[in-house]
């Protein structure tokens, strides 16, 4: 449905036509070089349609590459920092890549399709960085992204829902699973993933078939109460999920030009996600060398006094400025004010109280207010949801 | 055995959550409940297969989030939604949409007038100006203006200073916006009917009072004062229903070590040398505790449980004159499908809001004048919901069930007991209102169970099926509630408190009156205390 045509600065996705026609706000940004929607109709509503119905988010614009042949696993093993043969086939792995200085360039999901086939969906562009690495490889890199559509299904309906639309058996899928099905005559891929910590699926199809799949999920899930969810609603439940988000909780290293602006996966509390038992990665010497000699930050989730959001505040330690927030939120679910926070080492270890220097406006006067905060091991939002198998039917 | 340091009569929101705080304390804490489920009048019950009703209370806002997250409720099983917007549908085919996008909202009003569309933001600055005053006592126990206690003398110079910091006229705007009634008040911002009429729903509901009745005004801003997630005045359901708030407070509770009894109906307070020493049931079985709080409203408390040669005479008088009258009923509704209303597209959004068909204060005022003579609204107002719109848990998929809160509802019928005939009559009069305004409302109704005052009040134990557990007028607020003298938690008999919403600051599913009876009681005992205190306003 790209309007090229008028060559518009802005691309619009294919299910844009549909998006467009639910979009009551016709409230728009920018994501990626695609028109997509802030908002539908009102944040708060769409993200409980996340945490108590079904809510359906366009991710058209997110950035999809196939690699396969001979090499496709180890091309992988060096790529990220995790033990690639460990992602099964109809499986999804969680990933972070680093620069060779044990950076951090970006995190995604790799999809394994095959025994040699994957597809790594990223938010940040890759062409670039994964074809210098294809060096010495045997493998094909494809740039999917426009070939390959996709909507977020999140929410305690939503394995009801994508069943009424054909997904056989979806509830015994796993969490990160893949499934496959066929969609008005196309492969349709399910997969048990999202960015919302809530039951949830992604469902990915060809273009072509992007209208019919909208049209059809929301006729199935008319009585399950599914909505659209635009990108504000998205980054509240992100939050409360306690999930990472690149150019907002990390710079990607290869865009940073300041010293000492990049973070290394330790720094972002992802250490887990490091494999040194491979014998050779993006930055294992690096990140090996850091693990020997200590990380500079630390990658704090905050529970903060109060309810005001610690938007971009200065977290102290006594008199002492000790690190920044990336991400702010009060969570409407758990009821509480979370913040991600970067702390300078030795603070903010599970347990360590710090305080929050947030500053506020209300009616053009500024407030400072001096928030006592928490660090804590995990976010307080859990849904047993997220991960029980059969999925619940609401 | 039976041997406890605090027994809670009553496993209402505010018993659990008193029980709650004590029980974190360290206390060894019992909370006693008549029916054999808990909840009280914060209750989700399935009446008919595969539907569930919130069967008394049907929405959130008031319940304060300081305790929501102390308690940790969310991990236990709470999950509070927001519904967006309602609707007043109009005798000519039209209706007012109340749209929660600022912008939407103003068009919508505009197409009714622009002269009231523009004034709504002087009205909302001025309303918001009210709730500013209440809400950072919400979380605090009232002072008493006749002490000289450093603590009431303390509360009461802020209390005081908060008002002189006003400037006059704004001083003067609140004097008259606290005894004013609503119609009056809204009279001052808008020229439309139904705005004024969607608007005056707010402060008439759970009240025996009408819509020019004196202190009505303050009764709207009792709804407008609480917040989802920091939208101040929005509403949300608890996802499964009033109950699961109910739920999530007894597994706080009992995460603390509380034990829950139900089947166990309290005949009376045991008193010993002026001393509260225990309960004794209906049964004979006695449970003995120096702690003694009661959930009951203040006529049951004082009138019911207590023994009058206990309590001094002014008590028992003043319990006997608190105003605590019945107004209104409930219809809960299975329905087949979803009902669509004349005017409203069914897929609009406010299908999922607040729903109400009194386009009029005229019509309003007449539904109480039937009040007045001692029967229910023939025109009556309601305040209706579709939570299945919103909460997939309530009905089968496809399906609705639908609350509707009906005002007016005497607690006695031209003065004598409510017949089923009668509540034949105000189920009919009910259905017929909604059906003039939804041709296919009346065949999609599987089940139905209706609550006049009767049934509330001998189900739920609210004497004359008052909502609020007393009226929300002046003379019962603050330092005035229960009864002057007796407004910080305390009765006249050493270890007896009261917990209810019949103390400050009052119905609505706030659990703010077990929370600050709490402090109270820790406090006598030299405990530490477990309450939180309220957030900073801003």
């Amino acid at each position: 449905m790209s309007d090229i045509s008028r060559d518009t600065m802005l691309l619009t996705t294919p299910f844009h036509s549909r998006v467009e026609a639910m979009c009551d706000l016709n409230d728009w940004g920018n994501w990626m070089g695609y028109t997509t929607p802030n908002a539908y109709f009102d944040v708060e509503l769409e993200y409980f349609a996340v945490r108590s119905t079904t809510g359906v988010f366009d991710l058209s614009p997110m950035n999809k590459y196939r690699v396969t042949g001979p090499d496709a696993q180890r091309y992988l093993d060096r790529l990220i920092t995790r033990d690639v043969s460990k992602i099964g086939i109809d499986r999804v792995g969680y990933a972070i890549w680093c620069d060779d200085n044990g950076q951090i360039m970006d995190d995604g999901t790799i999809f394994r399709l095959g025994e040699q086939d994957y597809r790594i969906c990223s938010y940040q562009r890759a062409d670039d960085w994964l074809a210098w690495n294809k060096l010495g490889f045997d493998v094909t890199i494809d740039n999917e992204s426009e070939a390959v559509a996709g909507l977020a299904v999140q929410g305690p309906t939503s394995c009801t829902v994508l069943t009424l639309l054909g997904c056989t058996d979806l509830n015994q899928l796993k969490p990160f699973g893949i499934a496959h099905y066929t969609f008005e005559g196309q492969p349709m891929m399910v997969s048990r993933t999202g960015f919302t910590g809530d039951l949830g699926y992604e469902v990915w199809v060809p273009p072509e078939t992007a209208e019919a799949l909208w049209d059809q999920l929301f006729d199935r899930g008319h009585d399950y109460l599914i909505k659209p969810i635009g990108s504000y609603a998205l980054e509240l439940a992100r939050i409360e999920a306690g999930f990472l988000q690149a150019n907002v909780d990390f710079m990607p290293a290869e865009e940073v030009v300041r010293v000492g602006r990049t973070r290394s996966p330790f720094e972002l509390g992802l250490g887990w996600l490091v494999d040194f038992s491979k014998p050779l990665f993006n930055g294992r010497a690096a990140l090996l060398k850091e693990q020997a000699n200590g990380s500079r930050y630390r990658f704090a989730m905050l529970d903060v006094e109060g309810n005001k959001p610690a938007e971009h505040s200065f977290i102290l330690k006594g008199d002492k400025q000790v690190g920044t927030v990336t991400s702010a939120a009060w969570c409407p679910t758990a009821k509480a004010n979370i913040a991600y926070a970067q702390i300078e080492m030795p603070h903010g270890a599970v347990g360590d109280e710090l305080v929050a220097e947030i500053y506020y406006q209300r009616e053009l006067h500024w407030t400072r207010l001096l928030a006592p905060c928490k660090v804590i091991d995990a976010p307080i939002f859990k849904s047993p949801k997220r991960w029980q198998t059969p999925a619940p039917p609401h | 055995m039976n041997q406890y340091d605090a027994i809670v009569i009553g496993a209402g929101h505010n018993g659990l959550t008193n029980g709650a705080y004590l029980a974190k304390a360290g206390l060894k804490v019992a909370v006693l409940e008549r029916n054999p489920y808990i909840g009280g009048a914060t209750v989700s019950r399935e009446l008919h297969k595969g539907w569930w009703y919130s069967n008394c209370s049907y929405v959130s806002s008031l319940l304060r989030p300081e305790i929501t997250r102390d308690l940790e409720l969310p991990r236990h099983g709470l999950q509070v939604v927001s519904f967006g917007g309602g609707a007043t549908f109009m005798r000519n085919g039209d209706h007012f949409g109340n749209y929660s996008d600022h912008d939407r909202h103003y068009r919508e009003m505009a197409r009714h007038s622009k002269r009231d569309a523009n004034a709504y933001d002087r009205y909302a600055a001025d309303t918001s100006l009210q709730t500013k005053l209440i809400r950072p006592y919400l979380m605090r126990t009232p002072p008493d203006p006749t002490s000289m206690k450093p603590r009431d003398l303390r509360d009461l110079l802020e209390f005081a200073r908060s008002f002189m910091d006003l400037g006059e006229e704004k001083l003067l705007d609140t004097i008259k916006f606290w005894t004013a009634s609503v119609g009056d008040y809204l009279h001052e911002y808008f020229e439309t009917d139904v705005i004024k009429a969607h608007m005056a729903g707010s402060g008439i509901i759970g009240t025996a009072l009408g819509v020019y009745s004196p202190g009505t005004a303050y009764v709207l801003l009792h709804h407008y004062m609480g917040d989802v997630d920091g939208n101040v005045g929005a509403w949300g359901f608890a996802r499964g229903g009033m109950g699961a708030i109910a739920d999530a407070l007894s597994k706080a509770f009992q995460s603390y070590g509380g034990e829950i009894i139900c089947d166990a109906n309290v005949d009376e307070i045991i008193v010993k040398n002026g001393q509260a020493a225990g309960v004794a049931l209906k049964d004979g079985t006695e449970y003995k505790a120096p702690i003694v709080v009661s959930n009951l409203d203040p006529k049951r408390t004082f009138l019911d449980i207590t023994n009058p040669s206990d309590l001094p005479k002014d008590v028992l008088k003043k319990a006997r004159n608190f105003k605590i009258r019945g107004s209104s009923g409930k219809l809960n509704i299975a329905l087949d499908g979803l009902p669509v209303f004349n005017g409203l597209d069914p897929r609009n959004r406010l299908m999922a809001g607040d729903l109400h068909f009194s386009d009029s204060l005229e019509r309003q005022e007449r539904a109480y004048d039937d009040w007045k003579a001692g029967t229910w609204s023939k025109d009556p107002y309601l305040d209706m919901m579709i939570p299945s719109l919103t909460d997939p848990t309530m009905a089968p998929p496809g399906k609705h069930m639908m609350s509707v809160f009906v005002q007016y509802a005497p607690p006695k019928v031209e003065g004598r007991e409510w017949t089923d005939e009668d509540k034949d009559g105000f189920e009919k009069s009910v259905i017929d209102q909604i059906s003039n305004y939804s041709p296919n409302f009346r065949d999609l109704i599987l089940h139905c169970e209706t609550r006049t005052p009767r049934e509330i009040e001998a189900e739920v134990g609210l004497t004359e099926g008052n909502i609020f557990m007393g009226e929300l007028t002046f003379d019962q607020l603050l330092f005035n509630r229960p009864f002057p003298g007796y407004a910080q938690y305390r009765s006249p008999i050493k270890g007896m408190y009261m917990c209810s919403s019949g103390t400050h600051p009052g119905g609505g599913v706030m659990a703010a009156p077990g929370a600050n009876a709490a402090r109270e009681i820790l406090a006598d005992l030299k405990r530490p205390n477990t309450v939180p205190g309220g957030y900073a306003d801003d």
